[in-house]
């Protein structure tokens, strides 16, 4: 999940207006940019779409970090075009919180003061090849988890973005789960690599869900709004139930001596990740939460002169055209 | 200092496929028409959706008030004659 810890913003508009906002989207209609929205579900929806975007953008650069030192060629390519889509799912989402009305450089500048977040789980270092199997498998498989039902959230550009965003997603999951068949495979300690990947990432993908249900308080506007489809538990107790027999099938353990099958429930019984450590991350205390944002500010500043530049070239070209049609 | 400029923002529409019309696939910025068809070629036809691109300044679009939905669709809501279901024609006829 890219969006964690939502808070829902408290609202304080005509009861009749919001009345007939909720029926609307009970109904499963979609709210559309000019629509009337309570100023709550506006904020909520900018932050929750802001920290979707941001994650999609921050989360290039664990990747990022292995684009040069592919195994192979076509490991490379694969790679790129993972990397590239994941730029590409930030465009889409920034346009959609475009349309409630922040602008794109207030949402970038929000993310480098510290003002908006990103999922908690790009804050972890990618310390082999085999994370980049883990990644695209456990982090993408997270996060297409949380995906799949935001295609039906009330907001119509939040919707369309997710339905793009899906189709592409699922290349991402594969090419992931590809590389760790591959490293399993592979000699002793590529198999070894890829037990530690797992190892290093099954609990921080658990944590992308958001804290445990009876600690997330927000839940029940958002819900409402249709801005969050499933409770954080749902969500992560599916995650569990798909990802333990893959991990199965690739001979690997997952690191938890207390999961188990449960016969009466039909799920996995496992152990929550702790807590303290998911906070602490989140309050910018993760192994790379400085690196993180340092590497979207350089990005941001050594970018300026050529935002500004494309600005007045165009600016140029645009007078020098309007004088040559001139009779 | 002076506050940065942003670059302008663009509507994207797509043909998919030959004989089918453009769409309505999402919005970028760019600072003219040809950055605008460019990014929109890396943003929205990353695995061949489309076969013509078309970009527009959305500054330049000029929509439909939400709230005035009534007025505007209103009166085609009782001419039902405009459906071809509203004419019974005689079995006998044949298909038409």
């Amino acid at each position: 999940m890219y969006a964690q810890m939502i808070k829902s913003e408290a609202t304080k508009e005509d009861p009749e207006m919001l009345a007939a906002f909720q029926a609307r989207i009970d109904a499963g209609e979609k709210i559309e940019p000019k629509d009337w929205m309570p100023e709550g579900y506006r904020k909520t929806l900018i932050r929750q779409i802001g920290q979707h975007a941001h994650s999609e953008i921050v989360g290039q650069l664990p990747e990022g970090n292995w684009i040069t030192r592919a195994p192979t060629l076509e490991r490379k390519a694969n790679l790129l075009a993972k990397v590239q889509d994941e730029a590409g799912h930030g465009l889409y989402l920034y346009c959609a919180a475009e349309t409630l009305g922040v602008s794109r450089d207030e949402l970038t500048e929000m993310l480098l003061d510290g003002r908006m977040k990103y999922s908690s789980i790009f804050n972890y270092p990618t310390l082999t090849w085999a994370d980049m199997g883990a990644v695209g498998w456990l982090v993408d498989g997270a996060a297409i988890m949380n995906q799949v039902p935001l295609q039906r959230t009330s907001y119509g550009p939040y919707a369309r973005a997710m339905v793009r965003i899906c189709k592409e997603e699922s290349f991402h999951q594969r090419q992931g789960f590809h590389v760790m068949m591959a490293m399993v495979k592979g000699t002793k300690d590529q198999k070894r690599m890829a037990q530690d990947a797992l190892n290093r990432f099954w609990y921080p993908a658990l944590m992308m869900f958001g804290p445990s249900d009876k600690d997330s308080v927000h839940s029940a506007q958002n819900m409402a709004w249709k801005i969050k489809m499933n409770t954080n538990d749902e969500l992560r107790q599916k995650f569990v139930d798909e990802t333990v027999p893959q991990a199965e099938y690739l001979g690997l353990t997952v690191p938890d001596d207390t999961l188990n099958w449960n016969e009466e429930t039909g799920h996995y019984n496992f152990a929550e990740p702790d807590w303290s450590e998911f906070f602490d991350v989140v309050k910018g205390n993760g192994p790379c939460n400085t690196d993180r944002i340092n590497t979207r500010q350089k990005a941001w500043d050594a970018g300026k002169w050529v935002r500004e530049a494309m600005v007045a070239h165009a600016e140029k070209k645009r007078a020098r055209d309007s004088r040559s049609v001139r009779p | 200092m002076t506050a940065p400029k942003e670059w302008p923002l663009w509507e994207v529409f797509i043909r998919g496929q030959h004989g089918m019309s453009h769409r309505h696939v999402g919005s970028l910025h760019a600072v003219d028409a040809e950055h605008a068809i460019r990014n929109a070629r890396d943003v929205y036809t990353r695995r061949n959706e489309g076969v013509s691109i078309w970009v527009v300044e959305a500054a330049q679009i000029t929509a439909s008030n939400p709230s005035k939905k009534g007025p505007l669709y209103d009166p085609a809501k009782d001419k039902v004659y405009r459906h071809p279901t509203f004419y019974d024609i005689p079995e006998e006829v044949g298909k038409m």
